[in-house]
């Protein structure tokens, strides 16, 4: 009889895991590396590793379905004419026309409006789907100028100067081929068919000094009516921050790196950037340096999924968020009703994310005219307001709990943080302490 | 004896409205020429002592003359539609930026990003331009009497640069569809920008251009043109070397 040793249960590499395997094989066979859209999927600190505390003794709650919640935010407040009122405080955030197909547009205006908040336009330039049906439409000024002209920013009720987005700081985009319909080509002055390279940088100005020249042109072209927003990808967001105060922005939007993108290296949206959990306080810190926290309003976007991360961030000292992916999903994206069809694209409902091969099932991030039939804009824009309803209600639920009569009376004193992580990045003690790591130079 | 028409004679003696930057604000300015309506009397303006002042007569929209009396800094006549702006002087960065039509005059020089973006219009400057001269361009007419700095037409998309001195480096880099044609020296090409055949039809386009930016003593068939490749509009990794 021979002995054997007992056998070994297989153990794989935490460093190299199934998925970086796979990569591994797929840039071997490719050459190339993976494009997607969407946000970081790996997991980073977040909302969720924060806790409100509600009131007990030291605060005192507010009633239920009885006492009131303000849930308004003024926008633009520093320098337009004409700020924004919304009656929320969650905005949808930029999508393009071409990344997105006029029906998904027209669905995100119709629940934006009933809902009483804004849409914003984005490297497609503005189409009469999205301004006829956005009481409130924001228009973005990005790197490409794709259909930009004076006669859409007089039609729009603000202007956001993209310089930079979460998913990718520092980074352009490529709308390939296969998206470019007619229509799609036209409004991007370039032919049918080719990729479309929406730049990494305006081509007019190069730093702060250069972007305060280019908000004055932008204010004087539009009367000073309307506000200017400045959108940055979450990476420094202090300096940011403060350079687009300084360069006299009316709001600024910090998206963090869990904030989507139509398509962009799979590389570049993993590693490039911070968490949108990280983001919010250093750039709050700038605004209060500057003396500016509530006069020029902040807004976060990148992974906000519920009314507690809305509340988590206005907490936190933002003055609203901004939702994207939440609302590709509200209007039906990725559904698991399309389960058979994402399987015979290789992947499954919930992972989704070759938004840019134009072949979305559920007819969202699409050009495809089939598959776009498959968006009742009504309907989706239906679902949207559901959605903002639901996000609302939440908010208003934590809000009254911890004893405020709006939204924006919540304060990190009603946060603490599950993790060190999270208790150092957002500012808060770590629960059932009093330590905020980093603090007093601990 | 008939009854004198005073509110046509009013009406007259606003036609030519002067603007003197050095007692006014240029907001006055901006707004003024923002309120013209469609068949206004008032087409002629002029804007005296504008030293260097950035967003001048930006956003027009209606088709009239616009004379600047000296030099100008950022985006003079920014995203003009349909107005003939003369500036008698320099301009700064971004002169005619995303200009949608209309025509825009320098007489010096321009500084870098002159017509960046712009969509339609003709931009002469009548001088030399700087860096990124085109940059971006989605249709604009671009003739520069003189030379031309780096990188000029970068990403240009549609439209035509013609450049009567010499280009500097990287001319056409990342081009699309627009056009080049110089006739001097180009100091190098960008990536996928390469020489074409001047064809009949473009020497009689080039000669509409020269025509309408009023050179003269000049023909057609002294300049070279340059285009696109067209081996990087789909993105292809055998390529790579070239980015």
């Amino acid at each position: 009889m021979t002995y054997r040793n007992p056998p070994t249960t297989p153990r794989k590499s935490a460093t190299f895991d199934d998925y970086t395997l796979s990569e591994i094989r797929r840039a071997a066979a490719t050459g190339i590396y993976d494009i997607r859209g969407a946000g970081a999927k790996r997991k980073l600190p977040h909302f969720d590793d924060l806790l409100f505390l509600g009131a007990s003794i030291s605060r005192y709650p507010l009633e239920g379905y009885r006492e009131r919640c303000d849930t308004s935010v003024v926008l633009g407040s520093r320098h337009a004419k004409k700020p924004i009122e919304l009656k929320i405080p969650i905005t949808i955030a930029g999508m393009s026309f071409g990344s997105l197909s006029g029906p998904a547009k027209e669905a995100l205006g119709r629940g934006a409006t009933l809902s009483g908040t804004s849409t914003t336009t984005g490297d497609g330039g503005m189409t009469e789907e999205e301004r006829g049906h956005s009481q409130t439409l924001v228009y973005q000024y990005l790197p490409s100028r794709y259909g930009m002209n004076p006669r859409d920013l007089r039609r729009a009720d603000a202007i956001e100067i993209v310089v930079g987005q979460g998913a990718k700081p520092g980074g352009g985009g490529m709308l390939l081929g296969q998206k470019i319909s007619d229509r799609v080509a036209e409004m991007r002055t370039l032919p049918k068919g080719i990729d479309q390279r929406s730049a990494s940088r305006h081509p007019d100005w190069t730093g702060p000094d250069d972007l305060e020249i280019k908000i004055l042109e932008l204010r004087e072209i539009t009367d000073w009516e309307k506000p200017i927003y400045v959108k940055v990808g979450g990476a420094r967001p202090y300096y940011d921050t403060a350079l687009a105060v300084k360069s006299g922005a009316d709001v600024v939007v910090i998206d963090g790196m869990q904030g989507g993108t139509a398509a962009t290296q799979e590389v570049f949206i993993e590693n490039v950037g911070q968490p949108t959990l990280a983001c919010i306080r250093p750039a709050v810190q700038a605004l209060q340096d500057l003396g500016m926290h509530r006069k020029v309003q902040l807004i976060v976007s990148g992974g906000i999924r519920n009314g507690a991360d809305v509340a988590k961030a206005l907490a936190l000292g933002v003055d609203a968020v901004s939702i994207g992916t939440a609302a590709l999903v509200a209007l039906g994206d990725n559904d698991p009703r399309w389960e058979a069809e994402y399987n015979e694209l290789g992947t499954t409902a919930g992972a989704y994310d070759d938004w840019h091969e134009g072949r979305d099932p559920a007819g969202i991030t699409t050009q495809d005219p089939e598959l776009m039939k498959r968006v009742d804009p009504i309907a989706a824009g239906r679902r949207l307001a559901n959605y903002l309803k639901v996000m609302t209600l939440e908010a208003q639920t934590i809000a009254r709990a911890c004893g405020k009569n709006s939204l924006h009376n919540l304060e990190p004193e009603d946060l603490v943080a599950l993790t060190i992580e999270a208790a150092a990045m957002a500012g808060v003690p770590l629960a059932g302490t009093n330590w905020i790591p980093g603090k007093n130079g601990f | 004896m008939p009854a004198i028409n005073v509110s046509k004679a009013l009406d007259q003696s606003q036609a030519s409205r002067v603007f003197d930057l050095a007692e006014m604000p240029l907001r006055e300015l901006n707004q003024a020429l923002h309120d013209l309506t469609p068949g206004s009397n008032q087409t002629a303006w002029e804007v005296l002592n504008p030293k260097g002042s950035h967003s001048v007569a930006v956003g027009v929209d209606q088709p009239v003359t616009i004379d600047v009396r000296g030099s100008v800094g950022y985006y003079c006549g920014g995203m003009n539609d349909g107005s003939s702006i003369t500036v008698h002087g320099s301009a700064g960065p971004g002169v005619g930026e995303n200009m949608m039509s209309g025509t825009i005059t320098v007489k010096g020089d321009a500084s870098q990003y002159a017509g960046a973006t712009g969509r339609g219009g003709l931009l002469v400057i009548e001088g030399n331009a700087s860096s990124r001269c085109g940059i971006s361009m989605k249709g604009i007419d671009i003739v520069v009497h003189g030379n031309i700095g780096h990188m000029s037409a970068f990403m240009a998309q549609s439209g035509n640069l013609v450049v009567l001195g010499d280009a500097g480096d990287a001319l056409g880099d990342s081009i699309y569809e627009a056009r080049l044609f110089v006739r001097g020296k180009v100091e190098s090409l960008g990536a996928d920008c390469i020489a074409k055949e001047m064809r009949p039809e473009h020497l009689e386009l080039l000669q509409g251009l020269l025509d309408r930016a009023g050179v003269t003593g000049v023909k057609a068939a002294e300049f070279k043109r340059y285009g696109s490749a067209r081996t990087l509009y789909n993105f292809n990794i055998d390529n790579a070397d070239a980015y």
